[in-house]
C-alpha cells in the first residue's frame, strides 16, 4: 500500500464512515464554532479592517507618488526643490499611529481577558491533555477514562452551556494543541501545566494539528475533537468506562497479547496490561485512526501497523516487534475485538 | 594567481573584507535557497514522498539557521565594512586585524555548521545535520531527545559566528565614533552610518543572552547541568526567554541594514534629501530600544498571565510607530521628487510596498488573540518571509546594484537587473501571498507532508511554483555579476550622481580610499560640491 492511497483513503473514511458525524476538515479560523474562537474572530475582524484601511491609504499614497513624481522623458535636468522635512506633517504621522495602537491595544486586552480570565464553571468537564511524541493522550480524571488522539466533548447549546476545561501537560518535549475552529493554540510544555477551555456549539468532528515542532513525526500528530450532544456523549462515556471486551472465544488471542511485550507500553482496562508509554488500547476500535491520524483504523491497517509500524510512521516510538504470523493473527484478532 | 589568492587571504583592507563577507553571504544564500526549493518540492503536493521526515526536518533547520546567521549577519557585516569608512571619509576600519579575525571565524563557523552533513552524528548515523529547528526549543535539544552530535554542531557554529559578529560590531562602533573625517559631526553623518551604529550597538546587547543560552545548553548536554533539562527539573520556557531576548531584536538587526541601504538609495534616485532626517535617526534608535522589550510576543501560547500578554502585545504594536515613521519618511522623500527607476530604486520601491504589508501582518501578530491562532502556522512563515525576503533581501539586492559599480568599477546590466527584479517580484508574491491563507486554514509550519482535502493543496502548489520564478530571478543576478566582471561597462567614479563621500573617490577605490582626507560641511558633501549656489549646510 503506498502512502498516498493510504491517506486519501483516510479522508474518505473520516468524512463518510466515522460515527455518521460530519467532519470539518478545513480548519478555518474565520469559521469559529466556540466562544474562545469567536472572541479571537471578533478582534481579528477589527484588526483586519484597521490594517486594510492603513494599507489602502499608505499604499495609495505610495502609488500616487511613484506615478506622479516619476522622471519623465521630456524633463529638464534641473533638480527638484530640496525639501528637508516638515515638523507639522511629521507630528501628524506620529500621533495618528499612536492613537491606532491605543485603540487596537484596548481591543486586544479585552479579548485576552475574555479568553484567559474566564471563570470556569464548577460543573465543567475536566480533561487532562498529555502530549507525547507523536500522539495525544486524553484523561478524564473525574470519569476515570483514558483515551488517545480523539477528544470527545459534549455540545454546548443555547439552553445549556457546557464548558470543557483542558489541562495541558507534556510527557517529553514541547507540543501545542490547535483546533482553529474551537480556540487558539496553547502549548504543552514539560514541567509546566497550562490550561484552556472550549464550549463548542456545533456537533461534528473538528480537525487540528500539533503546532509546535516536536521532532521527526511532528507532521503526523493530528487531533480530532468529537463534539456530540449530551446524550451521545454520556453513551460514549459509559462505553469507555467499561472494562475491555473479553470474548471467551478469543481466550487464546488474549493470552498471546498479554504474554508479549505489548503490555509494557499499552494498557487494556481489566487486564494485567497497564503500560503507560503508548496509547490506551481498552477501546481501540472505537477510534477512527491509527498512529494519531496516520491511517484509518481498519483491521487490515491494524495488521499492517503491527507488522511494522516504522514503515507506516517512520521514527515513531513503537518498534517493530518482529511478530511471527501466528502472533500477528492472534493480536489483530484480539485488538480488533476491543470495541 | 597564487599571489592574488594569498592577497585575499591575508588582507586586512576593509573593502576586501567587505567583499569577502558579501560573497560568502551570497554563497550561503544560494545554498539556503536550494534547501528551501527542496522543501517546496516536497510540499507541492499532499502526501508527497520525495523527502523522508528526518531529511525534511534537517532542511528547515539548516535553511533557517543559514539565512539568519550565515546570510543576514554577514550582509550586515559586509556592508558595514565596505561602506562605513568610505562614507565617513576614513582610510580603514579602526581595527583592521580584528576585522580579518571576525570574518575568518565567521566563515569557519559557517563551514562547521555544514560539516555536520558529513561528520555529524544523529539517530540516522553519520552525516546527520541538526534537526531541531532554528530556534531549537528545549527540551528537544537535550540528550534524551537529540542523541549524537548534530545539535552540538548547531550550538558551536552559532557561538563561533557570534564571536565574528561581535568583533565586527565593536569595530564598526569604534570606527564611527573615532574616525569620522573633519567636519563630520554625528548630526552630519550619513544615515547609513547612523543605522550601522545603532545595529552594532544592538548586537552587543543581544548576542550575550544567545551565547549564554548556547553555553548553558552545552553544559546540559555534556556536563549534566539541568538548565533546560525538564526531566531533571530544568525549565523549557527559560530557553525560550533566552532565545527570544536575542531572537526578536535580531530581526531588527537583520532589517536595519536594509533600511540603511534604502535610506541612501531612495533619496539619490528621488533627487531629494531624506525627508525628516532627525526623525529617521530618532525612529531608528526607538526601534532599537523598543525591540528589546517585546521578545515574549513569540511566546503568547506558553501560558503567560493575561497582563503579561497584554503588555507584550501593546509593546509590540508600539514598534510599529517608529517603523511607520520610517515608511512615511521614505514616502515624503519620494514625494515631489523626480524619481529615476533604475534597478536599485525598483528594488527599493517593491521593498516599500512589501514592507508595508510585512509591517501590517506584524501588527496583526502583536494582537495576542490573533497570534494564538496563527503563531507557528504558515501565516507566520509568510509574515517573516515578507520581512526578510520582501523587505531585507529586496533592499540588499538594490544595494548590490547600487554599490557594485563602486566596488568593481563596472556597471551591472540594467536589462538583466530588470529581469531579476520582475522574476523575483512575481515569484515572491506567488509563494508568500498564498501561504498566509494556508496558515489561517490551520496549516502548521514545519510539517513534512499533509493530507489532501484540508484546503491547503492549491495554495501549496502555487507557493511551490513561485520558487521557479524566484530561482530564475536569482540566476539573472548571478549571470549579471559574472557578465559584468568580465565585460561590464566602466562605471566611472559617480554613476548615479550620488551625494555621499564614497562617490568622491575612484571606482574601485584605492587601498587608502582618499588621497587627501576629505572635509565636509553637511550630510550631503557631494551635493554641496555640485551645487555651490544652494548647498545643504545653509540649512543644517
Amino acid at each position: 500500500m503506498n502512502c498516498s492511497s493510504r491517506l486519501t483513503g483516510l479522508l474518505f473514511w473520516t468524512t463518510t464512515v466515522a460515527f455518521g458525524q460530519s467532519v470539518y476538515s478545513i480548519a478555518d479560523m474565520f469559521k469559529p464554532r466556540a466562544t474562545p474562537a469567536d472572541s479571537i474572530f471578533n478582534v481579528s475582524i477589527l484588526m483586519l479592517a484597521i490594517c486594510a484601511a492603513i494599507f489602502v491609504v499608505v499604499g495609495g499614497l505610495l502609488t500616487f507618488t511613484i506615478v506622479r513624481f516619476r522622471r519623465r522623458k521630456v524633463d529638464d535636468n534641473r533638480e527638484p526643490a530640496q525639501v528637508y522635512g516638515s515638523t507639522r506633517i511629521e507630528i501628524a504621522w506620529t500621533v495618528i499611529p499612536v492613537l491606532i495602537v491605543l485603540a487596537l491595544g484596548m481591543a486586544t486586552a479585552r479579548s485576552v481577558v475574555e479568553v484567559q480570565n474566564k471563570r470556569i464553571p464548577a460543573d465543567a468537564l475536566k480533561v487532562t491533555v498529555i502530549g507525547h511524541q507523536w500522539w495525544w493522550e486524553f484523561r478524564y480524571p473525574e470519569l476515570g477514562i483514558v483515551t488517545a488522539n480523539e477528544l470527545h466533548v459534549p455540545l454546548s447549546t443555547t439552553t445549556k452551556s457546557t464548558v470543557t476545561a483542558l489541562t495541558l501537560e507534556s510527557a517529553d518535549v514541547a507540543h501545542s494543541f490547535w483546533v482553529p475552529q474551537l480556540a487558539g493554540k496553547m502549548d504543552l510544555i514539560p514541567g509546566v501545566t497550562t490550561s484552556m477551555w472550549i464550549d463548542p456549539r456545533q456537533q461534528g468532528i473538528f480537525l487540528g494539528n500539533c503546532a509546535e515542532y516536536c521532532g521527526m513525526q511532528h507532521a503526523n500528530m493530528l487531533l480530532r475533537v468529537v463534539v456530540e450532544p449530551a446524550a451521545d456523549f454520556e453513551k460514549w462515556v459509559d462505553a469507555q468506562k467499561m472494562d475491555a471486551a473479553s470474548d471467551p472465544r478469543l481466550e487464546s488471542a488474549r493470552t498471546t497479547f498479554l504474554s508479549l511485550n505489548c503490555i509494557n507500553c499499552h494498557a487494556v482496562r481489566g487486564t494485567i496490561a497497564k503500560g503507560t508509554f503508548g496509547p490506551d488500547l481498552s477501546h481501540l476500535m472505537s477510534r477512527a485512526t491509527l498512529g494519531a491520524g496516520m491511517i484509518p483504523n481498519t483491521v487490515e491497517n491494524l495488521r499492517a501497523w503491527l507488522k511494522d509500524p516504522q514503515t507506516i510512521k517512520h521514527g515513531n516510538l513503537m518498534p517493530n516487534m518482529q511478530l511471527n504470523s501466528r502472533e500477528l493473527d492472534e493480536i489483530v484478532k484480539y485488538l480488533s475485538s476491543l470495541k | 594567481m597564487p599571489s592574488r589568492l594569498h592577497e585575499w587571504i591575508v588582507t586586512v583592507d576593509h573593502k576586501r573584507l567587505g567583499i569577502l563577507y558579501i560573497a560568502t553571504a551570497l554563497f550561503f544564500f544560494a545554498v539556503a535557497g536550494v534547501l528551501a526549493a527542496l522543501m517546496r518540492l516536497q510540499l507541492a503536493y499532499p502526501n508527497a514522498t520525495f523527502l523522508p521526515p528526518d531529511v525534511f526536518n534537517r532542511l528547515f533547520t539548516m535553511h533557517g539557521t543559514t539565512m539568519v546567521f550565515l546570510v543576514g549577519m554577514p550582509f550586515f557585516a559586509g556592508l558595514a565594512n565596505y561602506l562605513t569608512p568610505l562614507m565617513i571619509g576614513a582610510r580603514d576600519m579602526a581595527f583592521p586585524r580584528l576585522n580579518a579575525f571576525g570574518f575568518w571565524i565567521f566563515l569557519f563557523g559557517g563551514i562547521l555548521l555544514y560539516m555536520s552533513y558529513v561528520t555529524g552524528e544523529g539517530l540516522a548515523g553519520h552525516g546527520t545535520a541538526p534537526d531541531v529547528g532554528w530556534f531549537a526549543y528545549a527540551p528537544l535539544t537535550e540528550r534524551a531527545f537529540s542523541r549524537g552530535t548534530s545539535t552540538d554542531y548547531w550550538i558551536l557554529s552559532i557561538i563561533l559566528t557570534g564571536i565574528g559578529t561581535t568583533a565586527s560590531s565593536i569595530n564598526t562602533i569604534a570606527t564611527i565614533v573615532s574616525m569620522r573625517c573633519k567636519g563630520m559631526t554625528l548630526a552630519k553623518m550619513p544615515l547609513f552610518a547612523w543605522l550601522m551604529l545603532v545595529v552594532s550597538s544592538m548586537v552587543l546587547f543581544i548576542l550575550p543572552p544567545l551565547t549564554a543560552g548556547q553555553i548553558m545548553l552545552l553544559l546540559d548536554r555534556y556536563l549534566g547541568a539541568h538548565f533546560f533539562d525538564t526531566q531533571a527539573g530544568g525549565s523549557a520556557v527559560l530557553w525560550q526567554h533566552f532565545f527570544w531576548l536575542f531572537g526578536h531584536p535580531e530581526v531588527y538587526v537583520l532589517m536595519l541594514p536594509g533600511f540603511a541601504c534604502a535610506s541612501e538609495i531612495i533619496p539619490v534616485f528621488s533627487r531629494k534629501p531624506m525627508f525628516g532626517r532627525p526623525a529617521m535617526i530618532g525612529a531608528t534608535i526607538g526601534i532599537g530600544m523598543l525591540s528589546s522589550g517585546v521578545w515574549a510576543h513569540h511566546m503568547f501560547t506558553v501560558g503567560m498571565t493575561a497582563s503579561s500578554n497584554i503588555y507584550f502585545a501593546v509593546a509590540s504594536m508600539a514598534v510599529g510607530i517608529p517603523t511607520g515613521i520610517k515608511i512615511f519618511n521614505w514616502l515624503g522623500t519620494m514625494y515631489g521628487g523626480k524619481i529615476r527607476f533604475d534597478t536599485p530604486m525598483l528594488f527599493c520601491v517593491a521593498f516599500l510596498f512589501q514592507f508595508l504589508i510585512a509591517g501590517l501582518t506584524g501588527v496583526m501578530l502583536a494582537v495576542a488573540p490573533f497570534d494564538w491562532q496563527v503563531t507557528d502556522s504558515y501565516f507566520v512563515v509568510a509574515h517573516f518571509h515578507y520581512v526578510l525576503l520582501g523587505g531585507l533581501l529586496f533592499t540588499l539586492f538594490g544595494a548590490i546594484y547600487y554599490w557594485f559599480p563602486k566596488a568593481t568599477g563596472k556597471m551591472l546590466s540594467e536589462k538583466l537587473g530588470k529581469w531579476h527584479f520582475w522574476l523575483l517580484v512575481i515569484g515572491f508574491h506567488l509563494t508568500f501571498d498564498t501561504l498566509h491563507f494556508a496558515g489561517t486554514l490551520g496549516m502548521p509550519r514545519r510539517i513534512y507532508t499533509y493530507a489532501p482535502g484540508r484546503g491547503w493543496d492549491t495554495l501549496n502548489l502555487v507557493a511551490s511554483i513561485g520558487v521557479i520564478f524566484q530561482a530564475a530571478g536569482v540566476a539573472c543576478l548571478v549571470w549579471n555579476i559574472i557578465r559584468s566582471l568580465r565585460k561590464g561597462e566602466p562605471a566611472g567614479n559617480d554613476p548615479w550622481d550620488g551625494w555621499t563621500l564614497e562617490w568622491a573617490t575612484s571606482s574601485p577605490p584605492p587601498e587608502y580610499n582618499f588621497a587627501v582626507s576629505p572635509e565636509v560641511r553637511s550630510s550631503r558633501p557631494l551635493w554641496d560640491l555640485k551645487h555651490p549656489e544652494d548647498p545643504d549646510w545653509r540649512y543644517e
